[in-house]
């Protein structure tokens, strides 16, 4: 047994209550399976203020104000590019991030975005556990809004519950349908800013308003709106207990050292009440600093129990802390019951050692280095990728074409990339045959005799030509080619290799 | 039975399902309950398939659905938008002369994108892919043309065939020799014809008499100097490209028994603008002549 689950173990057995674990409420007397289904049993968080509640309406705040008002930040590239500084261009298959423009055949950086983001999950979790889940990911904003919009309409924990126990009355019919709207006009919002990353966003929502919007517009506005109003408003923390594999994935991941949201049960147990501890501390017998007023599982928005150890259910919002926090300054204790800590800690303080927070160490060095190296490549592709490209597709049927004098042609399929947002002339060359002749297929030359590839902003455009070897002796087989393009004004240069087939040599 | 599945996990105070693997317990938790909601409103979602498209097959047809939706109307629909939105270029394609065309750089790529698809559709059975040929069916890259190379005429050949049954198809047959020719003077005519294009003759062959013969039976087509004549197809025999192949076997063969492959006309079964693109597309294979 591992030392990680010895304390695993050690913590569940403390925390437990001491009485035999109850029957669970759906199962029945005589009832040797219990239910196969389970209805879900509503939670009502209490409202509650402190450091980290600030934390959570700080990042609600940030996130939802970018999510909300990105689309209309505006980005200027000139005429011939859309002015809006986030944008997913799906018609003209166009990716635009500020500075950034990315093309289809670009989507690696994608996948860069993608390492930085699971290792970044990673690191957060070895440093403090699920970080993510408890103030960043949209499940939680978004819950954490629709909660607060309950409170407002429907009263804090008791009067909820108060009223939720009560019979339907005109004013709880009204309260109810005035909640639900203003969920339905969060959700609608919600989706409605979705779209706005696909299109110019002013003028979708001129569109939007007007009813002349495409009809995919709506369509995902209204998926955008249900999903968010049935995840948000009535699936809550189901999602993070039954559809989500993080909390299964990072449960694999953790180790002893990541901080937790962990009630310092060293601290806290036996539970008391205060009279009780009052009289047993006089009585020189031990007593916790828990005095099981219940205020940090009230507040919680999974509806745990922290005081049972780190589990599945516990997305670590740190919002027990600031309500176990307030009670505990009432009672003039401590603050601090419950905290980020570890249970290392938990048996260091124990057994009198010191204890010791190893934020550094090689997991999150590891990771740390993982995101450096995966960003550093990114930005360094990012900064020094090439603003015109060639790709050469030589000619199946046939491979050469014998002529008339006996001199062989290669043809070819080229196509060029110009991913400047102006237009920019080319001049392509093939090294690697001793004398060849290039014919552009429907392509006339210059007045001035020159054979130059005009390719409009921000586009590409492909050409066939053909390369003949018109040299006395007949060519190899295969010899390999270098294509050059030249940008006649910058000077800029792009190359691939390819290959120049001949006849097989007779036997 | 009932025994074991009274077990209840102390940890988590839930029943288990009371199967064991090495000391390892399954825990009987319910599901959720609007995970069995969701399945309810998948099966409705199903039933609702039935009653949008075509669903129950029928003894003749089948269940057509209110939507009146079918794969078959959909591909209609779908070819007639693009029948418009193709429309425009492809009146001009049909309006258009050849050279016109050929000089449009829009026109020239939309012809030859329509060209390539007909080429694969109708004509890459025989000549390739990518009108490479095979032994008796022409290469249309090259520049050696049976019929002659010019967009028109290439046009021409498509659109009446070769050795076809329409009046303006392209005709003339090279006769068998057999019972004409002795079976050295074959042989001689065979080397004969090699040796215009530069080809080595066979050790202690009668050059002279395939010179002679050449001239009195294959020149009429071929010409004197073996440099062919377009109007009947008769192929140059002096260039380095061979129809059927160089060796003098094939070429024997040829004597022998004459030659006369088939290309069927296309006017009538084409529609107008894809025998010009067809056209088009063909002569920028990189053989078409100016």
């Amino acid at each position: 047994m591992t030392q990680l689950e010895e304390l695993v173990r050690d913590a569940e057995v403390k925390a437990r209550p001491q009485s035999a674990a109850p029957k669970p409420a759906f199962m029945e007397e005589g009832d040797d399976d219990g239910p196969l289904y389970a209805a879900r049993r509503n939670i009502y968080p209490q409202s509650v203020r402190g450091f980290f509640r600030n934390i959570k309406w700080t990042a609600l705040g940030i996130t939802l104000g970018i999510y909300y008002l990105l689309p209309f930040v505006r980005w200027d590239r000139g005429p011939d590019a859309p002015s809006q500084a986030v944008l997913i261009d799906f018609p003209n298959r166009r990716f635009y991030f500020f500075f950034i423009e990315l093309w289809p055949q670009e989507v690696y950086y994608l996948t860069g975005l993608l390492i930085l983001a699971a290792i970044g999950l990673f690191l957060m979790n070895a440093l403090a556990g699920r970080i993510w889940c408890g103030y960043l990911c949209p499940q939680t904003v978004w819950t954490d809004l629709f909660y607060a919009i309950e409170r407002f309409f429907e009263g804090d924990r008791r009067e909820h519950m108060k009223s939720d126990a009560a019979p339907w009355t005109v004013q709880k019919v009204a309260f109810k349908a005035a909640k639900h709207f203003t969920w339905i006009m969060v959700a609608w919002w919600t989706g409605g800013a979705w779209v706005l990353y696909f299109a110019d966003a002013p003028t979708l929502v001129k569109e939007l308003a007007s009813g002349t919007a495409p009809s995919a517009a709506y369509l995902w506005i209204g998926i955008l709106t249900l999903t968010t109003y049935i995840f948000a408003g009535h699936m809550r923390e189901q999602v993070c207990l039954y559809m989500c594999p993080w909390p299964r994935i990072q449960a694999a991941l953790t180790d002893e050292y990541a901080l937790n949201v962990t009630y310092r049960y060293d601290r806290g147990e036996p539970r008391c009440s205060v009279k009780k501890s009052e009289q047993l501390r006089a009585a020189g017998q031990p007593a916790g600093d828990c005095v099981d007023c219940l205020q940090c599982v009230h507040v919680c928005p999974t509806g745990i129990d922290i005081r049972a150890g780190s589990q599945l259910g516990c997305i670590q919002c740190g919002i027990c802390i600031d309500a176990c926090d307030r009670v505990m300054e009432k009672l003039c204790r401590p603050t601090g019951l419950i905290a980020y800590d570890t249970d290392l800690n938990i048996q260091a303080r124990r057994e009198g050692r010191p204890m010791s927070f190893h934020l550094v160490r090689w997991r999150t060095s590891l990771y740390a280095a993982i995101i450096a190296i995966a960003g550093g490549i990114m930005i360094y592709t990012l900064a020094t990728r090439d603003s015109e490209g060639i790709s050469v597709i030589h000619d199946r049927n046939p491979m050469y074409v014998q002529l008339s004098d006996g001199s062989v042609r290669n043809a070819y399929t080229i196509r060029i990339v110009n991913k400047q947002l102006k237009s920019r002339e080319f001049i392509l060359s093939v090294d690697g045959i001793p004398s060849t002749l290039i014919d552009y297929v429907g392509l006339p030359p210059r007045a001035d005799g020159r054979q130059l590839i005009t390719v409009g902003p921000d586009q590409t455009k492909e050409v066939r030509v053909m390369a003949t070897d018109y040299s006395a002796t007949p060519p190899a087989p295969s010899t390999t080619v270098l294509f050059t393009l030249t940008d006649i004004d910058s000077g800029a240069t792009a190359q691939m290799r390819d290959h120049f087939f001949g006849p097989a040599s007779k036997k | 039975m009932a025994d074991e599945h009274k077990d209840i996990d102390a940890v988590t105070g839930t029943a288990t399902t009371g199967h064991e693997w090495d000391g390892i317990r399954e825990l009987n938790t319910p599901l959720p309950r609007w995970w069995l909601w969701s399945f309810y409103i998948t099966i409705v979602w199903a039933i609702g398939y039935w009653v949008v498209y075509p669903a129950w097959p029928l003894l003749t047809t089948s269940t057509q659905g209110i939507t009146g939706w079918h794969a078959r109307s959909a591909i209609i629909t779908d070819l007639a938008e693009l029948k418009v939105q193709r429309g425009p270029l492809m009146d001009q394609l049909a309006s258009a002369s050849l050279p016109e065309i050929a000089d449009s750089p829009q026109l020239l790529d939309f012809a030859r994108a329509q060209g390539r698809v007909a080429f694969a559709d109708n004509c890459a059975p025989c000549h390739g892919a990518g009108g490479g040929g095979a032994k008796g069916y022409a290469n249309l890259n090259d520049d050696d043309w049976l019929w002659g190379g010019k967009i028109a005429d290439i046009e021409q050949t498509i659109r009446f065939g070769v050795r076809s049954t329409h009046d303006k198809g392209r005709a003339g047959n090279m006769p068998p020799f057999t019972g004409v020719l002795k079976a050295n003077e074959v042989s001689a005519v065979a080397d004969f014809t090699r040796s215009l294009s530069g080809l080595p003759a066979e050790k202690g062959v009668d050059l002279a008499l395939g010179t002679k013969l050449f001239a009195d039976n294959c020149a009429v087509c071929h010409g004197e100097a073996g440099k062919g004549n377009r109007e009947l197809g008769a192929p140059n025999l002096t260039d380095k490209i061979w129809l059927y192949a160089s060796d003098k076997a094939t070429i024997e063969r040829g004597i022998l028994q004459g030659r006369g492959a088939v290309m069927p006309l296309w006017d009538g079964r084409l529609s107008e603008p894809v025998i010009k693109a067809l056209a088009v597309y063909v002569y920028t294979f990189g053989g078409g002549e100016k």
